[in-house]
């Protein structure tokens, strides 16, 4: 601060020192509750400290004094918007520990929720993302189909938001009939409507001025920052959980994993829509070879992994969710219970990516590294 | 190593099963002097094959202990070691580990190292995984590996957070979810569970009230 002095511009008096401005945590472009202190000269961002920690509730803390199922309930409200997501992740986990086998039902129904799950948090995001740049059509569009996946999930396990759509060892209840019917006719809807958003964004003029050459970061630099997910691969990362190390049933499916070249905005963009349409390619895979047989595995009746520990990763909407539990063998709750959240990795690049742009290009950057503060903060 | 989900990992010697005889009910009031004292940590089977950048990081550093649960690798090192351990799996060609998936820690309180600093690391060349870990006691300083991942300063952050594990050379240690003012450490295994929190800060004697009525149920 005062490093410059006041000049004189046209006759007046002009201060041209750096300006530091506090942007959320109460922000519509935000995405929750984050706070960015921004420290800027004139309309450039010289550099950025992310504030965080508005919505801790302590989840991990917190887990490790429940036992191993009442922990579902709490991993939904994570990454609220990809619940089902992180409840697979978690039931994972312990299947892990407990070295147990999951029949190939759950396995296909659990990829079958995964990918619908990918797809209703990529439509918030482009919802979202679109309206932070200026383009509002968009959101009401991908709303109308997040619906849709909403009213799947609601048929499957009753919910909207929180599913509590998994156990550990299989699934709480098989697809209601008709289920996978309907699954399909979404896949058909979907498939038109993702060249819908791409006709209002991908060649307008606006979307590309916005978001072409912001933010860039290399493939290097960003594997280093630990970003994860579309973030990482719109650099030209090709990372993906379901392909590297295969959980569910995505060892069985045939899908190509998208990668941008620029590692800007509107790679990570293009990415992020391309994976829309390879989730319909698993959907459709696992819904038509979806096999007979039973849905949970053999379970002990008391939960009580035995003593060691262990980490498991999958990949949620926003990148490489992991889990890393430790239990002691004695008692019903986990020893330890760490999340190694994906939106709280990609948000560490925030500050590297801001500088040097505009504060209108703050905004499209955090919309950009696509963040749940649930799961930031935990 | 990277196929974490496969139905069956190379088995290993499952850790003796806990003393069968307590009933699942009665667990809860097991006195605390029963509080583990650290993970098992099996070590590898006679038949298993150690990889190559293992063998390689134990001719650099030494005093390493290896440990294999469930087909994932640790590697334990000295907690003097941890920035050679940590830049010769990044630069090797056969390690390559340039991604830091995750860093985090584990409390044991009755050890004097009471704390487990865990690197989950991933390569995205070779597409496998290790775990390295060090043992520290309460203030012992750690060297930070942000010069080695700059991905590990928020998790670093995070961890001194809610530990208090004392990283030495970290660029910017503060806190990172708790306020700036907090005091104590969450995770830590004798951090309260519950405690005054806001009705203390707000009205003090209604928080001694309340504890007041608590204390008298648990004796009735």
């Amino acid at each position: 601060m005062a490093s410059i002095q006041p000049q004189m511009v046209h006759g007046a008096m002009f201060d041209t020192n750096e300006l530091v401005i506090n942007m959320g945590p109460q922000h519509p472009s935000t995405h929750g509750v984050l706070r960015v202190v921004l420290r800027l000269d004139g309309e450039k961002v010289v550099d950025a400290d992310v504030v965080m920690g508005y919505l801790h509730r302590g989840i991990e803390k917190l887990s490790e004094n429940r036992n191993w199922t009442q922990i579902i309930l709490l991993t939904d409200r994570m990454d609220y918007v990809a619940a089902a997501t992180s409840n697979v992740g978690y039931c994972e986990t312990v299947e892990k520990l407990l070295q147990l086998e999951v029949p190939r039902r759950a396995r296909y129904v659990r990829t079958i929720l995964c990918e619908l799950q990918r797809i209703a948090s990529h439509c918030l995001w482009v919802g979202t993302h679109a309206m932070d740049i200026g383009a509002m059509t968009v959101f009401l569009y991908a709303f109308r189909e997040r619906e849709l996946i909403l009213d799947l999930f609601e048929e499957f396990c009753g919910a909207r938001l929180t599913y509590n759509s998994m156990r550990i060892g299989g699934l709480p209840l098989d697809i209601p009939p008709g289920w996978d019917k309907k699954v399909l006719e979404f896949c058909k809807i979907m498939d038109v409507k993702i060249d819908e958003y791409e006709t209002l964004l991908t060649h307008n003029r606006i979307w590309l001025e916005r978001t072409k050459g912001v933010g860039v970061i290399g493939g290097a630099e960003a594997t280093a920052l630990g970003m994860c997910g579309p973030t990482l691969r719109g650099s030209g990362v090709a990372r993906d959980v379901r392909k590297d190390e295969p959980y569910a049933a995505y060892d069985e499916m045939n899908f190509d994993v998208p990668i941008g070249t620029a590692g800007d905005t509107y790679d990570r963009y293009l990415v992020r829509m391309e994976e829309f349409r390879q989730s319909l390619r698993i959907i459709r895979q696992a819904t038509e070879g979806l096999p007979e047989g039973p849905i949970v595995g053999k379970v002990p009746r008391l939960i009580k992994p035995a003593a060691g520990e262990t980490y498991h990763a999958i990949e949620s909407p926003k990148g490489e969710l992991g889990y890393f539990i430790v239990s002691d063998g004695k008692s019903t709750n986990p020893y330890r219970f760490r999340v190694r959240p994906p939106s709280f990795c990609n948000l560490q690049a925030l500050p590297r990516l801001v500088r040097g742009h505009m504060v209108a290009d703050v905004v499209a950057l955090i919309g950009s590294i696509d963040i749940v503060l649930g799961e930031v903060d935990r | 190593m990277a196929d974490d989900t496969a139905p069956k990992p190379a088995a290993p010697a499952r850790p003796a099963a806990p003393a069968a005889k307590p009933a699942a009910a009665g667990e809860a009031h097991v006195p605390k002097a029963a509080a583990p004292t650290g993970p098992p940590d099996p070590p590898p089977p006679a038949d298993a094959v150690i990889p190559p950048f293992i063998t390689s990081l134990q001719q650099v550093v030494s005093g390493t202990t290896l440990s294999l649960y469930l087909g994932d690798w640790t590697v334990i090192v000295p907690a003097a070691e941890i920035i050679t351990a940590a830049t010769h799996l990044r630069d090797a060609p056969d390690a390559a580990f340039d991604y830091c998936s995750d860093l985090t820690a584990t409390d044991w309180p009755p050890r004097a190292e009471r704390f487990d600093v865990i690197y989950c690391l991933y390569s995205t060349r070779h597409r496998h995984r290790v775990r390295l870990k060090v043992k520290v006691a309460e203030n012992q300083p750690l060297a930070s590996v942000t010069g080695v991942w700059t991905a590990a300063n928020w998790l670093e952050r995070e961890v001194f957070d809610m530990f208090g594990v004392n990283f030495t050379g970290h660029p910017d240690r503060r806190r990172i979810l708790m306020p700036e003012d907090w005091q104590g450490y969450p995770q830590r295994k004798d951090y309260p569970l519950e405690g005054p929190g806001e009705l203390l800060m707000e009205n003090p004697l209604d928080w001694l009230k309340l504890r007041q009525a608590r204390e008298e149920a648990d004796i009735e």
